[in-house]
């Protein structure tokens, strides 16, 4: 029934837009069932306290806005370093940018306590507040990757696209260090306060962004029976591969230098033996299966031939960025503040223990809204835009 | 970023006068009650009617901010001037029910009311609590009772 | 620290009070002149309220503090995980030589408080004479601060809220804390905290302007040794502890 407005290969799927659209929908209304449910009782109807103030919301959450910086990095080596393979993916690339960053803030505004004063929050400005530049760089992104994808998109603006993806890359670099610095400049907690913390997470976006881009473009393909070349996935597959290396290069130095320092032992030994789940869900999850088992599956022989193996590589990426965001974001605040260091504390707020944290269904409901809204969004602009990457394999590479 | 303020206010400005004048429009086809603010204390508000009718907002702001940022105590636009003065007869709060002071208006003219959730809607029990929680037991059951638990 | 004080207003009350009040006590005049503050006038940064508090002379066991804060402002003094506190005692015990104190932890009131440094809409603000507050006004209820407070000082509201003390207004969906009882402090009076463990005739706890040498908490950090919580954060409390 849109056919008229439809450009890309995919218009006679009617049927299988309108069942995805639905699906996503319903997502989205239990999502916003949720928040209304929240909104009128108080946080009291979901697992956070004050111990545990960031929960399961806000860990879906900063994985979709530390990837979302990623995903644009494929735009990035195509507009800025130039490569061809790269290049016909900008589009989609800067597309993706939008979308997931779009689908994490409206998960991190529909958690606040007075999400009805969302103006206040787009007027009033703290500029100490890394949380506040880090709203200035969230619009700014969308205004610069806006632009950018007009250059790309449009014949006369074409000429734009080179600097105007080169300031992309740039501000995308500026917001996940800002991202990363909300942890970062964190100077109670044992597990925070740490400069790492923004060039960790830049790392970490390259990596959930690139998984997430392969995802959606082998949905892409999928649905319109195109076949990836062997050479362009062999390519992204090890760009994959390189990042999620680091990712576990940049995990290593920041547990090995916390080990270095005698007053941190506690909070390693919590976080990577002791502690909780929060142990078995840093090795098990962000490590074996966010880190080594994509690894394997990346560089066993055959793997740039089969775009499915990549997929679940790429999916276990995802996967892992989700246990390693809680880990960092639920992990950290579990364990006990040290308000007096070398003394054991007792009292009626929960001081001295390990605070332990279930997550409501509603805050389930709540976070699945992030990657509804990420769907959604993009379900739609791909349908009536250009968006699809082609490859033109004869004027190879 | 003052500016963009600026241009915001102006914004809610021009919405406010349009749904001022689409006031009379309503009254012509729907029969809507007018407010009946009876509930006061004393004969004179701490400025006339007029000014207090349109201003209020901007006094109890601009109030606001001096008080909890800068420690001013006056109390001339204080918002606990308002609920002592308005307060009703039958319930003893500004805004418990339809009819007391601050729902009654800011119903009719659909402006959402945001200072409930926080301030108390109920003068304050006066100064000795324990003979004056005798006296009126439902003025202020969150001191009576469960504090010292 | 905090007693570097700005000398000139006050030299020149003083001597003013001096002067006027040579033979009508002027100790007491001086003390009007310098503590009390007409309603019109604002906090001064010529006054920085802190707080001494004696661990050897606080009770274990002893809640009179805590229970005073939540009638003085409302709280329901229940102790859910997600219930306010904005006062709590705490045991402390050395882990190596098992020493104990006890003590009443609250908002510190930190000069360079991380809670402002981090709110995005400048929410938590510290007023001119040192207290740390929260504008509910302008708080959008992130919890950030919750996150960057060393001392778990703060408390996000969880459900909705009824029949508070008007002069503490607090509801739903904000994050709060300890006011040194900015309600009283305006009036001259002390923080409900104080009022109590005096009361109990424990005297552990005592409230005052660390800017003005002549006040009792001035002469007490004179005399007495107290240290900051996390003085290696470098925060500068206005809370400070003797006998750990």
């Amino acid at each position: 029934m849109t056919d008229v407005t439809c450009f890309s290969a995919d218009c006679n799927k009617s049927k299988l837009f309108w069942g995805l659209l639905a699906l996503g929908g319903l997502v989205m209304l239990s999502t916003l069932s949720a928040y209304f449910y929240i909104e009128h009782h108080g946080h009291i109807v979901t697992g956070m306290n004050n111990q545990i103030v960031w929960g399961l919301p806000h860990v879906f959450a900063v994985f979709l806005i530390v990837a979302a910086s990623g995903v644009l990095n494929v735009a990035s080596i195509g507009s800025v370093f130039g490569k061809k393979i790269y290049k016909t993916r900008s589009p989609l690339s800067g597309l993706l940018a939008l979308t997931i960053l779009a689908g994490g803030l409206a998960v991190l505004v529909l958690d606040l306590g007075r999400s009805d004063r969302i103006i206040v929050a787009m007027t009033h400005y703290n500029f100490k507040s890394i949380f506040a530049l880090n709203m200035i760089f969230y619009t700014g992104f969308f205004a610069i990757v806006g632009l950018y994808l007009l250059t790309l998109m449009d014949r006369k603006l074409k000429p734009w696209s080179h600097p105007v993806g080169f300031l992309a890359f740039l501000w995308r670099l500026a917001l996940t260090t800002a991202t990363g610095s909300i942890f970062g400049f964190l100077v109670a907690r044992a597990g925070y306060n740490s400069a790492l913390y923004a060039p960790m997470f830049i790392i970490y976006s390259f990596a959930y962004g690139l998984a997430c881009f392969l995802v959606v473009q082998t949905a892409m393909y999928k649905w319109n029976n195109i076949q990836i070349d062997e050479y362009v996935l062999g390519r992204i597959k090890n760009l994959l591969a390189v990042f999620v290396a680091a990712s576990l290069y940049f995990t290593a130095v920041l547990h090995l230098t916390n080990m270095y320092f005698a007053k941190q032992w506690d909070f390693e030994r919590f976080i990577l033996v002791e502690g909780d789940t929060y142990p078995m869900i840093f090795w098990l999850g962000q490590v074996i299966v966010g880190g080594i088992i994509p690894l394997l599956m990346i560089f066993s022989p055959g793997a740039a031939k089969s775009p499915a193996r990549i997929l679940i590589a790429a999916l276990l990426v995802i996967v892992g960025g989700h246990a390693q965001m809680y880990v960092t974001i639920v992990g950290v605040q579990a364990f006990p503040l040290a308000i007096f260091p070398g003394y054991a504390e007792t009292s009626s707020f929960f001081d001295g223990v390990v605070h332990p944290y279930s997550p409501s269904t509603l805050e389930v409901m709540l976070a699945l809204g992030g990657m509804a809204t990420t769907f959604l969004l993009t379900t739609v602009a791909v349908r009536i835009l250009k968006f699809l990457p082609i490859d033109k394999l004869d004027q190879k590479h | 970023m003052a500016r963009f303020a600026q241009w915001l206010k102006l914004a809610a400005l021009l919405g406010v006068a349009v749904a001022f004048a689409a006031i009379p429009l309503r009254q012509a086809t729907a029969d809507v009650k007018l407010p009946g603010l009876e509930n006061r204390k004393g004969d004179k508000c701490v400025e006339d009617v007029d000014i207090i009718r349109r201003n209020h907002p901007d006094l109890l702001k601009h109030h606001r901010i001096e008080t909890l940022r800068q420690g001013i105590r006056t109390t001339k636009y204080s918002l606990k001037g308002c609920v002592e003065c308005h307060a009703s007869a039958k319930t003893g709060s500004v805004a418990s029910t339809k009819d007391d002071f601050c729902v009654t208006c800011h119903a009719y003219a659909g402006v959402h009311l945001d200072c409930w959730g926080c301030h108390a809607s109920k003068p304050k029990a006066k100064s000795a609590p324990a003979a004056d929680q005798q006296a009126s037991p439902t003025m202020n059951p969150v001191q009576t009772g469960g504090v010292n638990r | 620290m905090t007693a570097s004080h700005k000398p000139e207003r006050r030299d020149f009350l003083k001597t003013g009070a001096v002067v006027a009040g040579a033979a009508i006590a002027p100790g007491v005049l001086f003390y009007g002149i310098a503590q009390g503050r007409a309603p019109e006038e604002g906090a001064s940064s010529l006054v920085r309220w802190g707080m001494l508090i004696d661990t050897g002379k606080c009770a274990n066991g002893c809640t009179a503090c805590v229970n005073a804060c939540n009638t003085e402002n409302g709280l329901s003094g229940k102790t859910g995980p997600q219930d306010s506190q904005w006062i709590r005692k705490l045991n402390i015990k050395h882990l190596q030589t098992g020493i104990e104190h006890n003590l009443p932890m609250l908002c510190q009131h930190c000069a360079n408080p991380p809670c402002v440094d981090v709110c995005p809409t400048g929410a938590s603000m510290k007023r001119a004479d040192g207290i740390v507050l929260v504008d509910r006004h302008i708080c959008i209820g992130c919890r950030y601060c919750m996150m960057a407070c060393p001392y778990k000082a703060r408390s996000f509201v969880h459900e909705p809220l009824a029949d508070q003390n008007p002069d503490v207004p607090r509801g739903k969906g904000c994050v709060e804390a300890c006011t040194f009882c900015v309600q009283r402090v305006d009036k001259d009076q002390q923080p409900a905290c104080v009022e109590a463990c005096n009361a109990d005739g424990h005297q552990a706890m005592l409230f005052g302007d660390l800017r003005n040498p002549e006040s009792a908490i001035a002469k007490a950090m004179l005399a007495y040794a107290s240290v900051e919580v996390r003085g290696d954060l470098g925060l500068n409390t206005g809370v400070r502890y003797q006998g750990i």
